[in-house]
Protein backbone atom coordinates (compact mmCIF):
# COMPACT_ATOMS: atom_id res chain seq x y z
CA UNK A 1 0.00 0.00 0.00
CA UNK A 2 2.88 2.00 0.53
CA UNK A 3 3.91 2.19 -2.54
CA UNK A 4 1.08 2.64 -4.30
CA UNK A 5 0.30 6.21 -2.04
CA UNK A 6 0.97 9.27 -3.06
CA UNK A 7 4.02 11.14 -0.67
CA UNK A 8 2.03 13.46 1.32
CA UNK A 9 4.62 16.21 0.22
CA UNK A 10 3.64 15.72 -3.14
CA UNK A 11 0.21 15.99 -1.80
CA UNK A 12 -1.77 18.12 -4.84
CA UNK A 13 -3.92 21.01 -5.08
CA UNK A 14 -6.94 19.26 -4.73
CA UNK A 15 -6.87 17.37 -1.89
CA UNK A 16 -5.62 18.17 1.77
CA UNK A 17 -2.29 16.91 2.45
CA UNK A 18 -2.61 13.65 4.90
CA UNK A 19 0.50 11.74 6.69
CA UNK A 20 -1.97 8.35 5.86
CA UNK A 21 -1.18 6.25 3.68
CA UNK A 22 -3.45 4.84 0.95
CA UNK A 23 -5.36 7.23 -0.61
CA UNK A 24 -4.17 6.09 -4.56
CA UNK A 25 -5.25 2.87 -3.36
CA UNK A 26 -8.46 3.16 -1.82
CA UNK A 27 -9.78 5.98 -4.41
CA UNK A 28 -8.40 3.84 -7.18
CA UNK A 29 -10.48 0.61 -6.35
CA UNK A 30 -13.40 2.52 -5.23
CA UNK A 31 -13.69 4.39 -8.45
CA UNK A 32 -13.06 1.22 -10.46
CA UNK A 33 -15.43 -0.96 -8.41
CA UNK A 34 -18.09 1.85 -8.37
CA UNK A 35 -18.04 2.33 -12.38
CA UNK A 36 -18.11 -1.32 -13.07
CA UNK A 37 -21.15 -2.48 -11.01
CA UNK A 38 -22.92 1.04 -10.80
CA UNK A 39 -22.25 3.59 -13.13
CA UNK A 40 -21.36 1.44 -16.49
CA UNK A 41 -24.59 -0.24 -16.05
CA UNK A 42 -26.45 2.57 -15.80
CA UNK A 43 -24.69 4.18 -18.47
CA UNK A 44 -26.31 1.30 -20.68
CA UNK A 45 -29.76 2.01 -19.61
CA UNK A 46 -29.51 5.61 -20.50
CA UNK A 47 -27.43 4.76 -24.02
CA UNK A 48 -30.38 2.21 -24.85
CA UNK A 49 -33.29 5.10 -23.68
CA UNK A 50 -31.05 7.54 -26.35
CA UNK A 51 -31.53 5.74 -29.14
CA UNK A 52 -35.40 5.46 -28.73
CA UNK A 53 -35.62 8.12 -30.08
CA UNK A 54 -38.44 11.11 -29.17
CA UNK A 55 -41.13 9.93 -31.07
CA UNK A 56 -40.97 6.58 -30.20
CA UNK A 57 -40.33 7.42 -26.58
CA UNK A 58 -43.12 9.87 -26.00
CA UNK A 59 -45.22 7.30 -27.74
CA UNK A 60 -44.41 5.07 -24.70
CA UNK A 61 -44.39 7.56 -22.51
CA UNK A 62 -48.72 8.60 -23.03
CA UNK A 63 -49.79 5.76 -23.26
CA UNK A 64 -52.69 5.90 -21.00
CA UNK A 65 -51.54 2.47 -19.44
CA UNK A 66 -48.68 3.80 -18.66
CA UNK A 67 -49.48 7.12 -17.26
CA UNK A 68 -51.83 5.54 -15.49
CA UNK A 69 -49.18 2.78 -13.96
CA UNK A 70 -46.68 6.26 -12.74
CA UNK A 71 -49.66 7.78 -11.57
CA UNK A 72 -50.58 5.24 -8.83
CA UNK A 73 -47.25 4.60 -8.39
CA UNK A 74 -45.78 8.24 -7.06
CA UNK A 75 -49.53 9.00 -5.82
CA UNK A 76 -49.31 6.10 -3.59
CA UNK A 77 -46.29 6.85 -2.55
CA UNK A 78 -47.00 10.84 -2.07
CA UNK A 79 -49.69 9.78 0.39
CA UNK A 80 -47.77 6.85 2.19
CA UNK A 81 -44.68 9.38 2.48
CA UNK A 82 -47.04 12.04 4.36
CA UNK A 83 -48.89 9.52 6.59
CA UNK A 84 -45.33 8.33 7.75
CA UNK A 85 -44.27 11.63 8.32
CA UNK A 86 -47.07 11.93 10.56
CA UNK A 87 -46.58 8.85 12.38
CA UNK A 88 -42.82 8.53 12.08
CA UNK A 89 -42.73 11.89 13.77
CA UNK A 90 -44.56 10.94 16.44
CA UNK A 91 -42.84 7.46 16.74
CA UNK A 92 -39.64 9.06 16.72
CA UNK A 93 -40.82 11.71 19.80
CA UNK A 94 -42.22 8.78 22.01
CA UNK A 95 -39.06 6.59 21.70
CA UNK A 96 -36.72 9.33 22.28
CA UNK A 97 -38.76 11.57 25.20
CA UNK A 98 -40.31 8.91 27.21
CA UNK A 99 -39.50 6.15 28.81
CA UNK A 100 -41.87 2.56 28.96
CA UNK A 101 -41.21 -0.81 29.41
CA UNK A 102 -40.17 -2.51 26.05
CA UNK A 103 -38.81 0.51 24.57
CA UNK A 104 -35.34 -0.96 23.20
CA UNK A 105 -37.99 -4.04 21.60
CA UNK A 106 -40.58 -1.02 20.31
CA UNK A 107 -37.20 0.47 18.72
CA UNK A 108 -35.57 -2.72 17.14
CA UNK A 109 -38.65 -3.38 15.82
CA UNK A 110 -38.82 -0.25 13.71
CA UNK A 111 -36.51 -1.61 11.59
CA UNK A 112 -38.03 -4.23 10.57
CA UNK A 113 -39.07 -3.15 7.41
CA UNK A 114 -35.16 -2.58 6.06
CA UNK A 115 -34.68 -6.15 7.12
CA UNK A 116 -37.49 -8.74 6.42
CA UNK A 117 -37.57 -9.49 2.68
CA UNK A 118 -40.32 -7.56 0.70
CA UNK A 119 -41.21 -11.08 -1.09
CA UNK A 120 -41.84 -12.08 2.85
CA UNK A 121 -43.83 -8.58 3.67
CA UNK A 122 -45.68 -8.73 0.69
CA UNK A 123 -47.43 -11.89 1.60
CA UNK A 124 -47.88 -11.48 4.57
CA UNK A 125 -49.99 -8.02 4.14
CA UNK A 126 -51.61 -9.75 1.36
CA UNK A 127 -52.92 -12.43 3.50
CA UNK A 128 -53.80 -9.76 6.29
CA UNK A 129 -55.49 -7.23 3.75
CA UNK A 130 -57.72 -9.95 1.66
CA UNK A 131 -61.30 -9.84 1.84
CA UNK A 132 -61.19 -12.83 4.52
CA UNK A 133 -58.17 -11.90 6.34
CA UNK A 134 -58.73 -9.89 9.64
CA UNK A 135 -57.47 -6.35 8.75
CA UNK A 136 -59.85 -6.94 5.04
CA UNK A 137 -62.57 -8.21 7.34
CA UNK A 138 -62.63 -5.14 9.99
CA UNK A 139 -61.70 -2.50 7.01
CA UNK A 140 -64.63 -3.55 4.97
CA UNK A 141 -67.00 -4.00 8.44
CA UNK A 142 -65.92 -1.21 10.09
CA UNK A 143 -64.96 1.38 7.28
CA UNK A 144 -66.75 -0.50 3.91
CA UNK A 145 -63.35 0.23 2.40
CA UNK A 146 -62.46 -2.75 0.20
CA UNK A 147 -58.68 -3.49 -0.60
CA UNK A 148 -59.00 -6.03 -3.74
CA UNK A 149 -58.78 -3.66 -6.79
CA UNK A 150 -58.04 -0.50 -5.30
CA UNK A 151 -54.87 1.19 -4.92
CA UNK A 152 -55.56 1.26 -0.91
CA UNK A 153 -53.29 -2.23 -0.76
CA UNK A 154 -50.79 -0.18 -2.66
CA UNK A 155 -50.67 2.64 -0.17
CA UNK A 156 -50.32 0.18 3.05
CA UNK A 157 -47.40 -1.54 1.79
CA UNK A 158 -46.00 1.86 0.85
CA UNK A 159 -46.45 2.94 3.93
CA UNK A 160 -45.49 -0.48 5.35
CA UNK A 161 -41.72 -0.49 3.62
CA UNK A 162 -41.28 3.53 4.29
CA UNK A 163 -41.46 4.02 7.90
CA UNK A 164 -38.22 3.42 9.07
CA UNK A 165 -36.88 6.16 6.78
CA UNK A 166 -38.66 8.60 8.70
CA UNK A 167 -38.15 7.47 12.18
CA UNK A 168 -34.32 6.71 11.52
CA UNK A 169 -33.71 10.42 9.52
CA UNK A 170 -36.25 12.36 12.75
CA UNK A 171 -35.00 10.30 15.88
CA UNK A 172 -31.25 11.49 15.91
CA UNK A 173 -32.00 15.20 15.38
CA UNK A 174 -34.94 14.80 18.19
CA UNK A 175 -32.02 12.96 20.62
CA UNK A 176 -29.91 16.23 20.26
CA UNK A 177 -31.72 19.08 20.35
CA UNK A 178 -31.13 21.11 23.68
CA UNK A 179 -33.82 21.12 26.35
CA UNK A 180 -32.47 24.43 27.95
CA UNK A 181 -34.49 26.14 24.71
CA UNK A 182 -37.66 24.67 25.55
CA UNK A 183 -36.88 25.60 28.95
CA UNK A 184 -36.48 29.28 28.30
CA UNK A 185 -39.86 29.14 25.85
CA UNK A 186 -41.62 27.71 28.25
CA UNK A 187 -40.22 29.94 30.81
CA UNK A 188 -41.37 33.13 28.39
CA UNK A 189 -45.00 31.72 28.24
CA UNK A 190 -45.09 29.64 25.86
CA UNK A 191 -47.90 26.67 26.28
CA UNK A 192 -46.80 23.65 25.31
CA UNK A 193 -48.15 23.11 21.73
CA UNK A 194 -46.70 26.44 21.03
CA UNK A 195 -43.07 25.61 21.94
CA UNK A 196 -43.56 22.27 20.01
CA UNK A 197 -44.89 23.61 16.89
CA UNK A 198 -42.85 27.20 16.87
CA UNK A 199 -39.37 25.80 18.65
CA UNK A 200 -38.67 22.54 18.41
CA UNK A 201 -40.32 21.60 14.71
CA UNK A 202 -38.62 24.16 13.32
CA UNK A 203 -35.02 23.01 13.75
CA UNK A 204 -36.39 19.20 12.69
CA UNK A 205 -37.58 20.73 9.98
CA UNK A 206 -34.43 19.12 7.31
CA UNK A 207 -34.85 15.83 9.07
CA UNK A 208 -38.40 15.37 8.69
CA UNK A 209 -38.49 16.26 4.85
CA UNK A 210 -35.40 14.56 4.48
CA UNK A 211 -36.92 11.26 5.88
CA UNK A 212 -40.04 11.87 3.82
CA UNK A 213 -38.08 12.66 0.47
CA UNK A 214 -36.64 8.98 1.58
CA UNK A 215 -39.92 7.19 1.95
CA UNK A 216 -41.10 8.61 -1.34
CA UNK A 217 -37.72 7.86 -3.26
CA UNK A 218 -38.27 4.27 -1.28
CA UNK A 219 -42.37 3.95 -2.40
CA UNK A 220 -41.69 4.70 -6.06
CA UNK A 221 -39.58 1.71 -7.34
CA UNK A 222 -40.78 -0.23 -4.27
CA UNK A 223 -41.99 -3.99 -6.16
CA UNK A 224 -41.77 -6.94 -3.85
CA UNK A 225 -44.42 -6.04 -1.18
CA UNK A 226 -46.47 -4.50 -3.25
CA UNK A 227 -47.38 -6.95 -6.05
CA UNK A 228 -49.20 -9.46 -3.75
CA UNK A 229 -51.63 -7.45 -2.03
CA UNK A 230 -52.15 -5.01 -5.26
CA UNK A 231 -54.53 -7.26 -7.20
CA UNK A 232 -52.45 -5.53 -10.25
CA UNK A 233 -55.65 -4.64 -12.06
CA UNK A 234 -54.17 -2.52 -15.33
CA UNK A 235 -55.54 0.82 -14.88
CA UNK A 236 -56.57 0.61 -11.22
CA UNK A 237 -54.01 -1.19 -9.44
CA UNK A 238 -50.90 -2.15 -11.75
CA UNK A 239 -47.84 -0.09 -10.39
CA UNK A 240 -44.91 1.12 -12.30
CA UNK A 241 -42.27 -1.79 -12.18
CA UNK A 242 -44.97 -4.21 -12.61
CA UNK A 243 -45.56 -2.86 -16.03
CA UNK A 244 -41.98 -2.81 -16.77
CA UNK A 245 -41.82 -6.37 -15.87
CA UNK A 246 -44.69 -7.10 -18.04
CA UNK A 247 -43.11 -5.20 -20.71
CA UNK A 248 -39.63 -7.38 -20.27
CA UNK A 249 -42.12 -10.82 -20.49
CA UNK A 250 -43.43 -9.08 -23.85
CA UNK A 251 -39.86 -8.91 -25.09
CA UNK A 252 -41.02 -5.27 -25.45
CA UNK A 253 -37.15 -4.00 -24.57
CA UNK A 254 -38.05 -0.14 -26.11
CA UNK A 255 -41.71 -0.57 -23.64
CA UNK A 256 -39.25 -1.36 -20.76
CA UNK A 257 -36.77 1.15 -21.24
CA UNK A 258 -38.48 4.22 -21.51
CA UNK A 259 -40.47 3.49 -18.54
CA UNK A 260 -37.42 2.75 -16.33
CA UNK A 261 -35.97 6.21 -17.84
CA UNK A 262 -38.92 8.32 -16.68
CA UNK A 263 -38.36 6.66 -13.35
CA UNK A 264 -35.06 6.81 -12.72
CA UNK A 265 -34.60 10.39 -13.78
CA UNK A 266 -37.33 11.37 -11.20
CA UNK A 267 -35.37 9.35 -8.95
CA UNK A 268 -32.38 10.62 -9.39
CA UNK A 269 -33.66 14.20 -8.93
CA UNK A 270 -35.21 13.41 -5.57
CA UNK A 271 -31.62 12.15 -4.47
CA UNK A 272 -30.43 15.78 -5.67
CA UNK A 273 -33.15 17.03 -3.39
CA UNK A 274 -32.44 14.72 -0.53
CA UNK A 275 -28.70 15.75 -0.76
CA UNK A 276 -29.37 19.45 -1.12
CA UNK A 277 -31.66 19.29 1.72
CA UNK A 278 -28.83 17.59 4.41
CA UNK A 279 -26.24 20.21 3.14
CA UNK A 280 -28.71 22.81 3.94
CA UNK A 281 -29.16 21.00 7.38
CA UNK A 282 -25.65 20.98 7.67
CA UNK A 283 -24.97 24.56 7.21
CA UNK A 284 -28.02 25.71 9.44
CA UNK A 285 -28.26 23.45 12.24
CA UNK A 286 -24.92 21.49 12.34
CA UNK A 287 -26.38 18.16 11.53
CA UNK A 288 -27.31 15.94 8.84
CA UNK B 1 -28.78 17.69 36.04
CA UNK B 2 -27.01 18.11 38.71
CA UNK B 3 -28.62 17.19 42.33
CA UNK B 4 -28.67 20.66 43.53
CA UNK B 5 -31.30 21.32 40.83
CA UNK B 6 -33.41 18.62 42.10
CA UNK B 7 -36.21 20.09 44.32
CA UNK B 8 -37.17 22.00 41.43
CA UNK B 9 -36.68 19.45 38.63
CA UNK B 10 -40.49 18.19 39.10
CA UNK B 11 -41.54 21.45 38.21
CA UNK B 12 -39.19 21.93 35.60
CA UNK B 13 -40.26 18.82 33.95
CA UNK B 14 -43.82 19.16 33.72
CA UNK B 15 -43.09 23.20 32.49
CA UNK B 16 -41.41 21.64 29.10
CA UNK B 17 -42.84 17.86 28.84
CA UNK B 18 -46.42 17.18 28.14
CA UNK B 19 -49.00 16.44 30.46
CA UNK B 20 -49.73 12.62 31.68
CA UNK B 21 -52.88 12.39 29.45
CA UNK B 22 -51.00 13.99 26.22
CA UNK B 23 -48.30 11.27 26.92
CA UNK B 24 -50.82 8.07 27.54
CA UNK B 25 -52.69 8.89 24.33
CA UNK B 26 -48.69 9.42 22.17
CA UNK B 27 -47.38 6.75 23.56
CA UNK B 28 -50.83 4.76 22.59
CA UNK B 29 -51.24 6.55 19.20
CA UNK B 30 -47.90 4.69 18.79
CA UNK B 31 -48.33 2.01 20.01
CA UNK B 32 -51.36 0.80 17.78
CA UNK B 33 -49.47 2.00 14.89
CA UNK B 34 -46.21 -0.16 14.63
CA UNK B 35 -48.85 -3.07 16.24
CA UNK B 36 -50.63 -3.23 13.10
CA UNK B 37 -48.62 -1.92 10.76
CA UNK B 38 -44.95 -3.73 11.22
CA UNK B 39 -45.82 -6.36 14.51
CA UNK B 40 -48.97 -8.11 12.71
CA UNK B 41 -47.31 -8.85 9.49
CA UNK B 42 -44.42 -10.41 11.24
CA UNK B 43 -46.59 -12.45 13.35
CA UNK B 44 -48.76 -13.79 10.54
CA UNK B 45 -45.37 -14.49 8.84
CA UNK B 46 -44.90 -17.64 11.37
CA UNK B 47 -49.15 -18.09 12.36
CA UNK B 48 -49.59 -18.90 8.45
CA UNK B 49 -46.93 -20.96 8.54
CA UNK B 50 -47.61 -23.39 11.26
CA UNK B 51 -51.79 -22.70 9.91
CA UNK B 52 -51.37 -26.90 8.57
CA UNK B 53 -49.25 -28.34 11.00
CA UNK B 54 -45.77 -28.56 11.70
CA UNK B 55 -45.32 -31.69 9.47
CA UNK B 56 -46.27 -29.16 6.46
CA UNK B 57 -44.11 -27.07 7.72
CA UNK B 58 -41.40 -29.79 7.75
CA UNK B 59 -42.03 -30.86 4.54
CA UNK B 60 -42.23 -27.32 2.58
CA UNK B 61 -38.55 -26.82 4.15
CA UNK B 62 -37.81 -30.14 3.11
CA UNK B 63 -38.69 -29.68 -0.40
CA UNK B 64 -36.39 -30.13 -2.99
CA UNK B 65 -37.13 -26.95 -4.63
CA UNK B 66 -36.85 -24.99 -1.07
CA UNK B 67 -33.40 -27.06 -0.50
CA UNK B 68 -31.51 -25.75 -4.06
CA UNK B 69 -33.16 -22.37 -3.94
CA UNK B 70 -31.69 -22.27 -0.12
CA UNK B 71 -28.28 -23.44 -1.78
CA UNK B 72 -28.57 -20.81 -4.39
CA UNK B 73 -29.29 -18.29 -1.80
CA UNK B 74 -26.01 -18.99 0.67
CA UNK B 75 -24.18 -19.07 -2.55
CA UNK B 76 -25.43 -15.36 -3.92
CA UNK B 77 -24.70 -13.81 -0.80
CA UNK B 78 -21.45 -15.27 -0.01
CA UNK B 79 -20.23 -14.08 -2.87
CA UNK B 80 -22.34 -10.25 -3.00
CA UNK B 81 -21.45 -9.65 0.59
CA UNK B 82 -17.39 -10.36 0.47
CA UNK B 83 -17.51 -8.29 -2.43
CA UNK B 84 -19.48 -5.39 -0.86
CA UNK B 85 -17.53 -4.96 1.91
CA UNK B 86 -13.91 -4.84 0.56
CA UNK B 87 -15.60 -1.64 -1.59
CA UNK B 88 -17.38 -0.40 1.83
CA UNK B 89 -14.03 -0.87 3.42
CA UNK B 90 -11.89 0.86 1.16
CA UNK B 91 -14.36 3.50 0.26
CA UNK B 92 -14.99 4.56 3.91
CA UNK B 93 -11.19 4.69 4.72
CA UNK B 94 -11.24 7.41 1.29
CA UNK B 95 -13.81 9.80 2.74
CA UNK B 96 -13.28 9.42 6.33
CA UNK B 97 -9.00 9.73 5.91
CA UNK B 98 -8.79 12.17 3.27
CA UNK B 99 -10.07 15.49 2.47
CA UNK B 100 -10.51 15.64 -1.44
CA UNK B 101 -12.66 17.93 -4.10
CA UNK B 102 -15.83 15.86 -5.37
CA UNK B 103 -16.02 13.68 -1.93
CA UNK B 104 -19.74 15.10 -1.79
CA UNK B 105 -19.87 14.13 -5.07
CA UNK B 106 -18.42 10.41 -5.06
CA UNK B 107 -21.01 10.04 -1.80
CA UNK B 108 -23.90 10.82 -3.90
CA UNK B 109 -22.80 8.07 -6.53
CA UNK B 110 -22.15 5.45 -3.54
CA UNK B 111 -25.96 6.10 -2.65
CA UNK B 112 -26.91 5.50 -6.20
CA UNK B 113 -28.75 2.08 -6.08
CA UNK B 114 -30.56 3.36 -3.18
CA UNK B 115 -32.25 5.45 -5.68
CA UNK B 116 -33.39 2.78 -8.36
CA UNK B 117 -36.11 0.97 -7.98
CA UNK B 118 -35.10 -2.96 -7.87
CA UNK B 119 -36.78 -4.01 -11.42
CA UNK B 120 -35.20 -0.92 -13.15
CA UNK B 121 -31.81 -2.38 -11.28
CA UNK B 122 -32.86 -5.98 -12.99
CA UNK B 123 -33.75 -4.27 -15.91
CA UNK B 124 -30.04 -2.40 -16.20
CA UNK B 125 -28.20 -5.92 -16.84
CA UNK B 126 -30.98 -7.55 -19.07
CA UNK B 127 -30.36 -4.57 -21.32
CA UNK B 128 -26.45 -4.99 -20.34
CA UNK B 129 -26.18 -8.50 -21.16
CA UNK B 130 -29.34 -9.35 -22.92
CA UNK B 131 -29.26 -11.13 -26.38
CA UNK B 132 -30.01 -7.96 -28.56
CA UNK B 133 -27.58 -6.02 -26.70
CA UNK B 134 -23.72 -5.87 -27.56
CA UNK B 135 -22.26 -7.75 -24.94
CA UNK B 136 -24.65 -10.09 -25.18
CA UNK B 137 -23.64 -11.75 -28.87
CA UNK B 138 -20.02 -12.26 -27.43
CA UNK B 139 -20.78 -13.57 -24.24
CA UNK B 140 -23.08 -16.23 -26.62
CA UNK B 141 -20.05 -17.36 -28.20
CA UNK B 142 -17.54 -17.29 -25.59
CA UNK B 143 -20.30 -20.15 -23.94
CA UNK B 144 -20.55 -17.54 -20.77
CA UNK B 145 -24.01 -17.61 -19.48
CA UNK B 146 -24.62 -14.62 -17.15
CA UNK B 147 -28.77 -13.75 -17.71
CA UNK B 148 -31.35 -16.34 -16.30
CA UNK B 149 -28.91 -17.96 -14.56
CA UNK B 150 -26.58 -17.72 -11.48
CA UNK B 151 -24.15 -14.91 -12.24
CA UNK B 152 -26.41 -12.69 -13.33
CA UNK B 153 -28.19 -12.85 -10.06
CA UNK B 154 -25.02 -12.34 -8.22
CA UNK B 155 -24.05 -9.34 -10.01
CA UNK B 156 -27.71 -7.79 -9.82
CA UNK B 157 -27.14 -8.94 -5.74
CA UNK B 158 -24.17 -7.01 -5.95
CA UNK B 159 -25.96 -3.72 -7.18
CA UNK B 160 -28.60 -3.60 -4.84
CA UNK B 161 -26.23 -3.96 -1.55
CA UNK B 162 -23.85 -2.02 -3.13
CA UNK B 163 -24.15 1.12 -0.50
CA UNK B 164 -24.58 -1.23 2.89
CA UNK B 165 -21.12 -1.40 4.20
CA UNK B 166 -19.98 1.89 3.10
CA UNK B 167 -22.99 3.79 4.17
CA UNK B 168 -22.42 1.89 7.84
CA UNK B 169 -18.87 2.41 7.95
CA UNK B 170 -18.55 5.80 6.53
CA UNK B 171 -20.17 8.06 9.25
CA UNK B 172 -18.83 5.93 11.96
CA UNK B 173 -15.01 6.68 10.68
CA UNK B 174 -15.53 9.91 10.14
CA UNK B 175 -16.76 10.74 13.99
CA UNK B 176 -13.58 8.95 15.00
CA UNK B 177 -11.50 10.51 13.07
CA UNK B 178 -7.89 10.34 12.22
CA UNK B 179 -5.89 11.14 14.84
CA UNK B 180 -5.41 7.26 16.05
CA UNK B 181 -3.93 6.67 12.86
CA UNK B 182 -1.91 9.94 12.32
CA UNK B 183 0.16 8.87 15.59
CA UNK B 184 0.34 4.99 14.11
CA UNK B 185 1.80 5.79 11.26
CA UNK B 186 4.32 8.48 12.59
CA UNK B 187 5.69 5.51 14.94
CA UNK B 188 6.54 3.90 12.00
CA UNK B 189 3.53 1.23 11.22
CA UNK B 190 2.33 0.96 7.74
CA UNK B 191 -0.63 1.56 6.24
CA UNK B 192 -1.89 -2.18 6.39
CA UNK B 193 -0.88 -2.77 9.81
CA UNK B 194 -2.27 0.65 10.84
CA UNK B 195 -5.72 -0.65 9.09
CA UNK B 196 -5.67 -4.14 10.59
CA UNK B 197 -4.39 -3.08 14.67
CA UNK B 198 -5.95 0.41 15.11
CA UNK B 199 -8.66 1.31 12.47
CA UNK B 200 -10.58 -2.10 12.34
CA UNK B 201 -10.85 -2.43 16.50
CA UNK B 202 -12.61 0.51 16.14
CA UNK B 203 -14.86 -0.18 13.72
CA UNK B 204 -15.38 -3.68 14.04
CA UNK B 205 -19.41 -3.60 15.54
CA UNK B 206 -20.31 -1.36 12.83
CA UNK B 207 -18.60 -3.24 10.29
CA UNK B 208 -20.59 -6.28 12.04
CA UNK B 209 -23.77 -4.83 11.56
CA UNK B 210 -23.06 -3.67 8.05
CA UNK B 211 -22.40 -6.77 7.24
CA UNK B 212 -25.08 -8.15 8.62
CA UNK B 213 -27.77 -5.65 7.04
CA UNK B 214 -26.07 -6.30 3.29
CA UNK B 215 -26.31 -10.50 4.24
CA UNK B 216 -29.85 -9.39 5.30
CA UNK B 217 -30.58 -7.48 1.99
CA UNK B 218 -28.83 -10.22 -0.24
CA UNK B 219 -30.54 -13.04 0.71
CA UNK B 220 -33.87 -11.15 0.97
CA UNK B 221 -33.72 -9.12 -2.60
CA UNK B 222 -36.66 -10.19 -5.15
CA UNK B 223 -37.18 -7.22 -7.78
CA UNK B 224 -33.80 -7.34 -9.52
CA UNK B 225 -33.43 -10.88 -8.75
CA UNK B 226 -36.53 -11.96 -10.15
CA UNK B 227 -36.30 -9.73 -13.82
CA UNK B 228 -32.69 -11.36 -14.38
CA UNK B 229 -33.68 -14.85 -12.79
CA UNK B 230 -35.62 -16.55 -15.64
CA UNK B 231 -37.66 -18.18 -12.90
CA UNK B 232 -36.00 -21.68 -13.78
CA UNK B 233 -37.14 -24.02 -10.89
CA UNK B 234 -34.09 -25.80 -8.80
CA UNK B 235 -31.75 -24.14 -10.95
CA UNK B 236 -32.28 -20.02 -11.05
CA UNK B 237 -34.75 -19.74 -7.82
CA UNK B 238 -33.78 -17.98 -4.83
CA UNK B 239 -35.53 -18.27 -1.54
CA UNK B 240 -37.41 -15.09 -2.36
CA UNK B 241 -38.35 -16.33 -5.46
CA UNK B 242 -39.77 -19.46 -4.57
CA UNK B 243 -42.09 -17.92 -2.24
CA UNK B 244 -43.57 -16.18 -4.85
CA UNK B 245 -43.89 -19.46 -6.86
CA UNK B 246 -45.71 -21.67 -3.66
CA UNK B 247 -47.75 -18.24 -3.36
CA UNK B 248 -48.74 -18.24 -6.46
CA UNK B 249 -49.25 -21.79 -6.86
CA UNK B 250 -51.81 -21.60 -3.68
CA UNK B 251 -49.50 -23.67 -1.33
CA UNK B 252 -49.87 -20.70 1.26
CA UNK B 253 -48.74 -22.44 4.05
CA UNK B 254 -45.44 -23.63 2.33
CA UNK B 255 -45.14 -20.13 1.16
CA UNK B 256 -44.80 -18.94 4.81
CA UNK B 257 -42.73 -21.49 5.83
CA UNK B 258 -39.67 -20.70 3.53
CA UNK B 259 -41.15 -17.29 4.21
CA UNK B 260 -40.52 -17.81 8.18
CA UNK B 261 -36.78 -18.54 7.46
CA UNK B 262 -36.11 -15.40 6.09
CA UNK B 263 -38.20 -13.59 8.94
CA UNK B 264 -35.90 -15.61 11.38
CA UNK B 265 -33.11 -14.08 9.68
CA UNK B 266 -34.48 -10.85 10.17
CA UNK B 267 -35.06 -11.00 13.38
CA UNK B 268 -31.86 -12.43 14.31
CA UNK B 269 -30.35 -9.05 12.42
CA UNK B 270 -32.40 -6.80 14.59
CA UNK B 271 -31.20 -8.55 18.00
CA UNK B 272 -27.83 -8.66 17.43
CA UNK B 273 -28.32 -4.58 16.28
CA UNK B 274 -29.84 -4.37 19.48
CA UNK B 275 -27.42 -5.93 21.13
CA UNK B 276 -24.87 -4.23 20.09
CA UNK B 277 -26.47 -0.87 20.32
CA UNK B 278 -27.15 -1.91 24.32
CA UNK B 279 -23.13 -3.08 24.88
CA UNK B 280 -21.53 -0.73 22.45
CA UNK B 281 -23.13 2.87 22.90
CA UNK B 282 -21.73 4.94 20.17
CA UNK B 283 -19.69 2.40 18.04
CA UNK B 284 -22.40 1.96 15.76
CA UNK B 285 -23.51 5.31 13.58
CA UNK B 286 -26.05 7.02 14.84
CA UNK B 287 -27.90 7.89 11.44
CA UNK B 288 -28.28 5.34 8.58
CA UNK B 289 -30.45 5.43 5.56
CA UNK B 290 -31.36 2.36 3.25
Amino acid sequence: MTALAPDGARATRWRRRSVLPGFGLSLGYTIAYLSLVVLIPLAGLGIRSATLGWNEFWAIAFDPRVTSALELSFGAALVAAIVNTVFGVLVAWVLVRYKFPGRRWLDAAVDLPFALPTAVAGIALATLYAPNGPFGIALESLFGVKVGFTSFGVTMALIFVGLPFVVRTVQPVLEEIDRETEEVSATLGAGRWRTVTRVIMPGMLPAILTGFALSFARGVGEYGSVIFIASNLPYVSEIAPLLIVIKLEEHNYAGATAIATIMLVISFAMLFVINLLQAWSRKWFGHE
Amino acid sequence: MSEVKAPSSRRQKQAIGEGPLTRAALLGVALVFLGLMLIAPLLVVFVEAFSRGFGVYIDALAMPDTMSALQLTLLVAAIAVPANLVFGVAAAWLIAKFDFKGKSFLLTLIDLPFAVSPVVSGLVFVLLFGANSALGPVLDDMGIKILFAVPGIVIATIFITFPFIARELIPLMQQQGSSEEEAAVSLGAGGWRTFFLVTLPNVKWGLLYGVLLCNARAMGEFGAVSVVSGHIRGMTNTLPLHIEILYNDNKAAAAFAVASLLAMLALITLAVKTLLEARFAGSLAAQRRH
